[in-house]
């Protein structure tokens, strides 16, 4: 059979258009998600298997590298949130013209960086130490 | 003789109302993440502190424990339904296609179960 050509073409977008961005990063945000999943659940089975079990995993949920995945998931979710809540307007058929989802591409940018700055403020300032 | 139109035709042999189960889904999982997952972090953030004890009775709470189970299945279907979505977009290669899709899927209902226990193991009271 054919090889036949399949969606999405991604070397034929042109990567500067705002409607692509804010597409693909809320794919990519969402990827790091669910691996913020996956270290979520890792520590929920630690703190279920006691104690002990709890202080051995927080070397690796206390590493950097384990702050770092933190981070990315605090600001993923602030992208995340911010692009899904446009999704679903989407879904009611408002703000589908062109200069509209311009303008909301900007804002869910803006909404998404000023949420990443405040909760990643809010969680240092409170979890200072840990 | 069939006299049907072939939209007519489409129409009567088409939709059994599946064609937007995944989309469907998508969007319910969504709405309910929305309230939580901030509830989570809002939670995550404003403990006192994250050390055993404290965790544990945070979460042995009847509430607590509830929507966290609740958070755990919805996050795991939405994120089952995400990552399905990109496998099926970039791996092009129907054999690793199907195999990768087949692993996410095991994945995620390894990781709903497991924390879906967790949850229950610490709210009904067997570590310390």
């Amino acid at each position: 059979m054919r090889a036949r050509p399949l969606s999405p073409h991604m070397s034929i977008y042109r990567m500067t258009r705002y409607c692509l961005i804010t597409s693909f990063a809320n794919r990519i945000t969402g990827g790091v998600l669910s691996v913020g999943l996956l270290v979520f659940v890792y520590w929920l089975t630690a703190l279920a298997r006691g104690a002990r079990a709890y202080a051995r995993a927080q070397e690796v949920l206390g590493s950097d590298l384990a702050k770092l995945v933190y981070v990315a998931v605090i600001a993923a979710f602030a992208y995340h949130l911010a692009a899904g809540v446009r999704h679903l307007i989407w879904d009611t058929g408002r703000g589908l013209e062109k200069a509209q989802s311009q303008r909301s591409a900007w804002l869910v940018i803006a909404v998404a960086l000023v949420l990443a700055v405040l909760v990643l403020w809010w969680a240092l300032r409170a979890r200072e130490g840990a | 003789m069939n006299l049907q139109t072939p939209l007519g035709k489409v129409r009567g042999l088409g939709s059994a109302g599946n064609g937007v189960h995944h989309w469907w889904v998508q969007r319910l999982t969504a709405v309910a993440l929305v309230p939580l997952a901030v509830w989570l972090l809002v939670s995550l953030v404003t403990l006192p502190s994250l050390d055993f004890v404290t965790l544990v009775s945070w979460i042995g709470g009847t509430w607590t424990a509830c929507l966290l189970t609740l958070f755990v299945l919805t996050a795991s279907w939405h994120s089952s339904l995400g990552v399905q979505v990109i496998l099926e977009d970039y791996v092009h290669d129907e054999g690793v296609k199907t195999v990768s899709l087949v692993l996410s899927g095991f994945i995620h209902a390894v990781l709903a179960a497991l924390g879906v226990f967790a949850v229950l193991r610490i709210a009904f009271g067997s570590p310390l």
